[in-house]
């Protein structure tokens, strides 16, 4: 009986303490997939929801202001449906914004309606939006057409182009609108060729000429649905801008600093292991002291060392230390090493082999496992590392990505916490996804560091 | 001395020598002359844009009158002091719970170790978001049962318990070594006890704790030389400083006298006032494993 009951109390504190443990990172992946209402909302809920309603006999997605408190299903409430105008030109529908707002009166009767559309150019593979020279002059085939684009560096440059490399695109989104060199046409068309087509309510500030209208609904006639808003990653990399940038240089400082840790411990771990030379020992607890100096205590010289290189505002302070061998990693491997029994390499060098031979040819392929550890450890270190990059890059093309999201966060303050929750993800989860592909890996490394010290 | 060697053991020396040579000359750069040069401007004015000058143990005087340095030891003191212990004891509990057989440990192991891989940065995202005062989970949570959750990154008394408790939720690697060491605790051990008729709790104080000393004290060493290097989490969730310097760190303090006040000296003079009182506590922490650690047959 009293076994049980122990057993239940175990069982109670780890599943209990497991959870807590868990539930900051499940929070932010859940704030990350929500739209920022949700993400501020009290009480909070775990998943994300849109209320669905039938408009005009479609299941469309809508915006619900409050619920009412205490709601039974007869409860009356105002909602909000998006929709848009759509005409078809060329057998494309194409959004548009009637001039008027009372279409549908007369299907015989002709609106004005304006469309949004942008001239591109083919320029390298890409279509670049361009605006006409002389907006008199329409393109006619086999003469050029003089066209005003902007350059790389943000010029604008005038230039003539083969007609048949230009093209009319109407504008879908309202990022299309917002791209240079817009123009607004007006049509007159016929009522009946204009559709009314409802949007989703969370794409109605993303689609161009979304129009809301209110309607009158009861509670009973909104149904939840479950929707992750997956939208917030692209838009937290767009918001962060310079994302791309940041984790070109996170990833090229991993494997630098991977190589340059591999390639340098091995070889010193393999000097205070595989050879017998007087003094060793000793210089090897010289090593393991090194291990005490605190970052801070040497921070200011190197800072000065570095400026003096010319290598402040570029990424090499953080790697070319690398390429020197680490106490930590060559404390590891030596351990490693000492494992591998000497008659291995003994034989060989009576066979003639030199000492590097003995290293490439027996030693490496034998430690691959230590080695793993150790390649596993920088990467984690040089993808986690914040103060080293804070202090020696100064320039936003050479941050980090533990950097950037700093700098992302500062700026935006405490308002856009669901892209900082998606931006936050996006470095956490590399992390965590490595560590379930290398599990063994990890643990193993740990209790190496740990125990046999 | 070279003479006193053989052929073999000179030609020894030459290749263990070029083996280690990496990391002789990344010592001499990036170690050894660092030192020597931090221990230098700790004596001088320095503000990297003009050549150091020697003002003799004026940066050191200027320490004792400082109030910010003061208050910054004191925070990372206060830090120290309760997550040192806490971390230990949350790691040694946990790894004991994880030691015994349990229905799905893996998946339990898993849970408490992946928060000490996240990056700090994201943890630090991740607790400024959980702990904001007006929207934040856990103040939901506790108005839930009655209470009112305070401003934990912005009340002066709250702030260094919310970074206490984000650094509990890292204790993942201390688990791992605690449970490596647990599992070569023989059990015997524990039997015999039992049939002696000792309890969970003496078992734990007169059996595990002694057997796993070397896991306590490698643990224990870590933590202090971690604790008083403390940067990240205060630097982001609380911007540096905090409400009234409540959260202003060692590091943080040292950071912003080099690189936001160009006060390289001073900053210097800090740094070597930490590396001794690591050096100090470490030393410390030693002297009482002497007596109580208990390293296999050798006790």
């Amino acid at each position: 009986m009293k076994r049980k009951l122990g057993r239940l109390v175990l069982y109670v504190l780890i599943v209990t303490g497991a959870v807590v443990f868990t539930i900051p990172l499940v929070w932010m992946l859940a704030t990350a997939v929500k739209p920022i209402d949700q993400a501020m909302s009290s009480p909070p809920r775990w998943l994300p929801y849109q209320y669905v309603m039938e408009v005009d006999g479609q299941t469309v997605s809508v915006g619900v202001d409050e619920m009412p408190e205490g709601a039974v299903p007869d409860t009356p409430i105002t909602v909000g449906v998006a929709y848009q105008w759509m005409l078809k030109i060329d057998g494309e529908p194409v959004p548009v914004r009637p001039r008027v707002e009372s279409v549908g009166a007369q299907l015989d009767m002709a609106v004005d309606v304006a469309v949004h559309y942008h001239m591109q150019v083919q320029d390298g593979g890409v279509w670049q939006p361009v605006r006409l020279a002389d907006n008199d002059v329409v393109p006619v085939v086999e003469q050029s057409v003089d066209v005003v684009m902007i350059d790389g560096d943000g010029y604008m440059s005038r230039k003539a182009v083969d007609p048949s490399q230009l093209r009319k695109t109407y504008d879908q989104t309202t990022k299309d609108m917002e791209a240079s060199f817009g123009e607004t046409e007006t049509l007159s068309v016929p009522v009946a060729a204009l559709s009314k087509t409802l949007v989703p309510w969370d794409d109605r500030k993303v689609l161009a000429h979304v129009l809301i209208e209110q309607r009158a609904a009861t509670v009973g006639d909104l149904s939840e649905k479950i929707a992750f808003r997956w939208r917030n990653f692209g838009d937290a990399i767009e918001a962060m801008k310079m994302f791309p940038t940041y984790l070109k240089n996170t990833l090229v400082l991993c494997v630098l600093t991977v190589i340059g840790t591999v390639c340098s411990s091995t070889l010193v771990a393999y000097g205070f292991s595989r050879i017998d030379w007087p003094g060793r020992d000793r210089v090897f607890l010289l090593v393991m002291a090194t291990m005490m100096i605190p970052f801070p205590v040497v921070m200011v010289p190197l800072f000065t060392l570095f400026r003096d290189l010319g290598w402040i505002g570029t990424l090499r302070p953080l790697w070319v230390p690398t390429f020197f061998a680490g106490a930590f990693n060559v404390f590891l491997l030596r351990q490693f090493f000492r494992t591998i029994p000497r008659d291995l390499s003994e034989a060989a060098k009576i066979d003639g082999c030199s000492e590097l031979r003995v290293f490439w040819q027996i030693i490496l392929p034998l430690a691959k496992p230590a080695i793993t550890v150790v390649a596993l450890f920088q990467f984690m270190g040089t993808w986690n590392d914040f103060l080293g990059p804070l202090i020696y890059l100064t320039d936003q093309d050479d941050f980090t990505l533990a950097l950037g999201l700093q700098f992302f966060q500062s700026k935006s303050g405490g308002t856009q916490w669901h892209y900082l929750m998606a931006a936050s993800s996006l470095v956490v989860l590399p992390v965590i996804v490595l560590f379930f592909l290398a599990q063994r890996t990890f643990i193993e490394g740990i209790s190496m560091s740990g125990l046999k010290g | 001395m070279g003479g006193a060697l053989t052929r073999g053991e000179r030609q020894n020396l030459l290749k263990g020598v070029g083996f280690i040579s990496p990391w002789i000359i990344g010592f001499a750069v990036f170690g050894l002359y660092p030192l020597c040069a931090s221990l230098y401007y700790s004596f001088c004015d320095y503000d990297v844009l003009n050549k150091p000058a020697y003002v003799g143990t004026l940066n050191y005087q200027e320490m004792v009158g400082d109030s910010v340095f003061w208050k910054a030891l004191y925070n990372t003191f206060y830090f120290a002091v309760f997550s040192i212990p806490l971390g230990l004891f949350m790691a040694l509990m946990i790894a004991i719970m994880l030691n015994q057989s349990v229905r799905g440990r893996s998946v339990f192991r898993t849970a408490y170790f992946l928060p000490s891989i996240v990056p700090l940065i994201g943890v630090s995202m991740i607790w400024m978001w959980l702990f904001n005062g007006d929207y934040s989970l856990v103040n939901f949570v506790l108005s839930r049962i009655g209470l009112t959750g305070p401003g934990w990154l912005t009340d002066e008394a709250w702030v260094k318990p919310t970074l206490i408790l984000s650094g509990v939720w890292q204790v993942g690697g201390t688990i791992v070594i605690f449970l490596a060491a647990l599992q070569d605790v023989p059990r015997s051990l524990y039997e015999s006890a039992e049939i002696d008729g000792a309890n969970a709790p003496v078992r734990l104080w007169h059996i595990t704790v002694p057997m796993i000393s070397p896991a306590i004290y490698f643990n224990l060493v870590m933590g202090i030389i971690g604790a008083l290097q403390e940067f990240v989490r205060p630097f982001v969730m609380l911007g540096g400083t905090g409400p009234n310097r409540s959260a202003l760190f060692y590091a943080v303090n040292l950071y912003q006298n080099a690189f936001d006040y160009l006060n390289m000296g001073y900053a210097c003079a800090m740094a070597w006032v930490l590396f001794v009182i690591i050096v100090l506590l470490t030393w410390g922490a030693t002297a009482v494993s002497r007596k109580h650690v208990y390293y296999g047959g050798d006790g």
